[in-house]
């Protein structure tokens, strides 16, 4: 049997690559990529402890997750093929419309 | 046998995280998270979820990564980004140092985690027949409301992304 800490080890170092890829990547499509590495990081974390406390509320957790991380990718990839129909640009910098 | 399984998925699932935010190409990026991915089922099995890991290859690998791939070839964006890296990302890199250490610290410090490894046998935890039975009486409502989240989704991204008729 595989320790818990092992597992939330992996899940917080997958978060802090994730993370890295998503505030230094200037590819808008890399920096999505990196947020979906970060939310299967955190289903992880999510699995495990539903197993190690033996309670099903973990997994049901991470069947939404990834229900609203199916949503949340369709919209952000149709935001994204707009903007670069108007735009033609996909570094993160450059794409500042809403900046006040 | 198992830690060994576990070492070669989590290591695999590391080294191709790490790909993913290091490659050039948005292409090698993608197919490299797909890895990441699968690696990840592979865990959920092992840690005796198969209806997860099931899902997760179905919408992530499936629906996700096919859509990224699509968006991909349909833009083009290989010559668009040549610097990887932005910059003026000092602040960002030690913020995440940060967080690495911090994180570390809370598992390597506390005494709870540690405590839950030996309670852990084969449990309620494994059968997707459980699984269903909460998800469909506990969780009814969440669920609905995923049905509507995933409907609004869907008619959003198409009125996003239709062409305005000119």
């Amino acid at each position: 049997m595989i320790p818990l800490s092992w597992y939330v080890a992996l899940g917080a170092s997958l978060f802090v690559i994730g993370a890295t890829g998503v505030l230094l990547r200037r590819n808008v499509l890399v920096v999505l990529m990196s947020l979906e590495l970060m939310l299967n990081s955190v289903n992880i974390n999510f699995v495990a402890f539903s197993r190690f406390l033996d309670d099903l509320g973990g997994q049901i957790f991470a069947i939404f997750v990834i229900t609203v991380t199916a949503c949340e990718v369709a919209v952000a990839l149709a935001i994204l093929v707009t903007v670069l129909r108007n735009r033609a640009t996909l570094e993160v910098d450059e794409i500042a419309i809403m900046k006040g | 046998m198992e830690t060994a399984f576990f070492l070669l998925f989590a290591g695999m699932a590391v080294l191709s995280a790490l790909v993913v935010v290091a490659a050039r190409n948005p292409v090698h990026s993608a197919l490299s998270l797909m890895v990441c991915f699968v690696q990840i089922a592979a865990l959920f099995i092992l840690l005796g979820s198969p209806f997860l890991a099931v899902i997760q290859i179905f919408v992530y690998v499936g629906a996700v990564m096919v859509l990224f791939l699509f968006v991909i070839m349909m833009l083009d964006v290989r010559k668009d980004v040549h610097v990887r890296f932005r910059t003026g990302g000092v602040p960002a890199l030690i913020v995440l140092v940060l967080l690495g250490t911090e994180m570390l610290a809370l598992l390597l410090g506390n005494g709870y985690i540690p405590a839950l490894s030996a309670a852990a046998e084969e449990g309620v935890a494994g059968s997707v027949k459980e699984l269903s039975l909460t998800l469909f009486t506990d969780y009814l409502l969440p669920f609905e409301v995923a049905s509507v989240v995933l409907l609004v989704a869907l008619i959003g991204a198409v009125v996003l992304a239709r062409r305005e008729a000119e």
